[in-house]
């Protein structure tokens, strides 16, 4: 099952793309990481994703098929917006009794033993809360409402690191026991490298990387070697060179048993310098061919 | 955390039943309750002021009116108390516009301004019945809390009628009364509640709604609601107190002639009875101008209350769902 699958998939605001042709399919069982440069489209797709937004071009749909916004859909996914947007003015237990209103499923036990393992005091109102206590909040409420899908628009940004620290763990947390897939959007790439399993990178409105983190790290290496050989190596798969005075390091597309040309050593890559390297290469891509469903275990969980 | 797996749950469900209308009554109570707190203090303090100064009234014209327009009546009703109750029926006719900027402005406003709406709308209850949920609720209750005082003050009203003071039909207070309260009450709300739609910031959709519910009211009570039914015509008129005199002139052979007031008339009077020592209506009989008057009859109220709150609910209805269509379908 794909937790969500983009076609052809275009948004415009007046006369600007936010999001242009981006054909996509991310599968269930994963912590999903959005990762690209401002305005590169992030925010637009996760908000097509959940429905706030209508597409410009193109179709997007949630949780194996379901169109994005139905009424199954909503159901079935949990939001948290950029800022972790709560009623300043209610309580904790306020925003819980209003969140249970609004849905079919909310997990109240879970929801208060959770807030309480995290400090906050129920009667406390979400606008005297520091920025960590907001966001632990907003996603206490939305895992209470036990989602198959946990989409979260970046929601470290605000957090100073323990916060962060925290927040990742709970997302990590929810969705190794839970099996919740989530797909989260974030600037913070050290953040997501713990995290994230799958990875998509948005450049200018336009899918760039799209894949597991396991396969991309494997398909990629870094190549260190003297800089007068560097523009010797065949450019095809050459993602992003940085040109140092005496060495030059190449991220190029290649096996571990791809050869390593005299002269240079190969380096497995994190999934931050992968990332990285393509932020920086705008025009390089590395997407999957026609959309891959889901595998056995992945529907099993 | 307490481990717990997903229930296995197949795709698009069409057995999928929706979050049940009735909880949206608390999350309209905890949301708003401090407006409707407010609506309830604003309210309730009319109703205790038209309580007591109403039984004032009531005492005094039992005890100085026993023939309306009687010269005691003059002195000790009317003339005591009839510029209270211009100051009460100035305050009432506020009451609808204060209802709709800070209660109908703000419910949708400050979703948008404050950025909840990205919570509220992707919750399971669905933006489209969450809007509507939200709206008609407080719609009807704020018109049921309106209608309440319109009865009061109907009460509270009577001895200036019975008084010959002022008529049901004067735009003092027909729009107070019966029908018509509830109806403006509602529409100021729809009006609000879109104008938050539109504008998306609680201040100015406060503003517009003011602005846009004061013209609509002047409106109508300058222009529009004399042209409910035609109105009757009568000549060497002798209405009764409860008609509404809607338009008044003079013919001579036929033709239109005069208007009822104005400079015009005075220099004809002027020209025609040097002498003055006639009363203008005299004088002009005598020289043959007839006077005619086209006025709608006091029997007309209730057609006229229920025009005017028909078109009102029809207006309110549009906005509403105008409103709810806007979140349907505003983007992020």
């Amino acid at each position: 099952m794909n937790i969500i699958e983009a076609s052809g998939l275009s948004k415009r605001y007046g006369s600007t793309w936010a999001l242009r042709e981006c054909t996509l399919a991310i599968p269930a069982g994963h912590v999903a990481a959005l990762v690209g440069p401002n305005g590169a489209g992030k925010s637009t797709l996760l908000n097509l994703a959940v429905g706030l937004a209508e597409p410009s071009g193109g179709a997007v749909t949630v949780l194996g098929g379901l169109p994005a916004g139905s009424a199954a859909a909503l159901d079935g996914i949990a939001f948290v917006a950029q800022d972790t947007p709560l009623y300043r003015n209610l309580s904790a237990a306020d925003m819980l009794h209003l969140t249970r209103n609004l849905n079919r499923r909310f997990d109240r036990h879970y929801a208060e033993s959770r807030l309480s393992e995290l400090g906050i005091p129920l009667n406390r109102r979400a606008g005297k809360m520091s920025g960590g206590q907001q966001a632990q909040l907003a996603l206490t409420l939305a895992l209470a409402r036990h989602p198959q899908l946990l989409v979260l628009d970046e929601p470290v940004a605000m957090l100073d690191p323990i916060a962060r620290h925290d927040f990742m763990a709970l997302v990590l947390t929810a969705a190794i026991d839970d099996g919740v897939s989530v797909v989260l959007s974030s600037h913070v790439l050290a953040e997501l490298e713990r995290v994230a399993d799958y990875l998509v990178l948005l450049a200018k409105g336009q899918l760039q990387v799209a894949g597991e983190v396991d396969d991309l790290l494997a398909s990629h290496r870094m190549l260190t070697g003297p800089t007068p050989l560097a523009d010797r190596y065949p450019p095809g798969p050459v993602v992003n060179t940085r040109r140092g005075e005496a060495v030059t390091h190449l991220l190029v597309k290649a096996g571990a048993d791809d050869p390593v040309p005299p002269g240079w050593e190969a380096h497995s890559v994190g999934m931050e310098e992968l990332a990285l390297a393509y932020l920086r290469e705008p025009g390089a891509a590395a997407l999957p061919g026609p959309s891959r469903g889901a595998r056995p275990s992945e529907v099993a969980r | 955390m307490t481990a717990q797996t997903m229930p296995v749950r197949p795709a698009g469900d069409p057995r999928l039943r929706p979050v049940p209308w009735h909880r949206m009554a608390w999350v309209n109570w905890r949301q708003h309750r401090v407006a409707l707190a407010g609506v309830a203090a604003l309210l309730g303090a009319v109703a205790v002021y038209l309580w007591l100064s109403g039984l004032q009234l009531h005492h005094a014209y039992a005890a100085a009116c026993h023939s309306s327009g009687s010269l005691a009546c003059t002195l000790s009703f009317t003339g005591r108390y009839g510029i209270t109750g211009i100051i009460v029926t100035t305050f009432l006719q506020a009451v609808p516009a204060l209802i709709g900027a800070f209660v109908g402005a703000p419910v949708l406003a400050r979703e948008m301004e404050t950025g909840t709406f990205r919570y509220a709308w992707t919750q399971g209850f669905g933006r489209r019945r969450w809007a509507i949920g939200k709206l008609v609720t407080l719609a009807i209750v704020l018109a049921a809390a309106a209608e309440a005082s319109s009865l009061l003050f109907s009460w509270y009203d009577r001895p200036f009628v019975a008084a010959g003071y002022v008529i049901p039909f004067s735009a003092r207070v027909f729009d107070l009364l019966g029908v018509a309260f509830p109806a403006w009450t509602l529409a100021a709300f729809a009006i609000g509640a879109l104008a938050g739609m539109l504008i998306r910031r609680v201040v100015p959709a406060i503003a517009a709604t003011l602005v846009v519910y004061a013209g609509l009211a002047f409106a109508a009570a300058v222009y529009l609601r004399q042209h409910y039914l035609a109105p009757l015509l009568a000549s060497k008129p002798n209405l009764p107190g409860s008609a509404w005199v809607v338009n008044e002139w003079f013919t001579k052979g036929g033709h239109y002639a005069l208007p009822a007031r104005g400079p015009r008339l005075v220099s004809t009077l002027q020209n025609l009875c040097p002498a003055m020592n006639t009363s203008p209506a005299q004088c002009l009989t005598t020289h043959g101008y007839v006077h005619w008057e086209s006025y709608q009859p006091g029997s007309r109220f209730w057609t006229f209350q229920w025009i005017e709150a028909g078109w009102l609910l029809a207006l309110s209805v549009v906005l509403i769902a105008a409103a709810v269509w806007l979140v349907r379908r505003r983007a992020a």
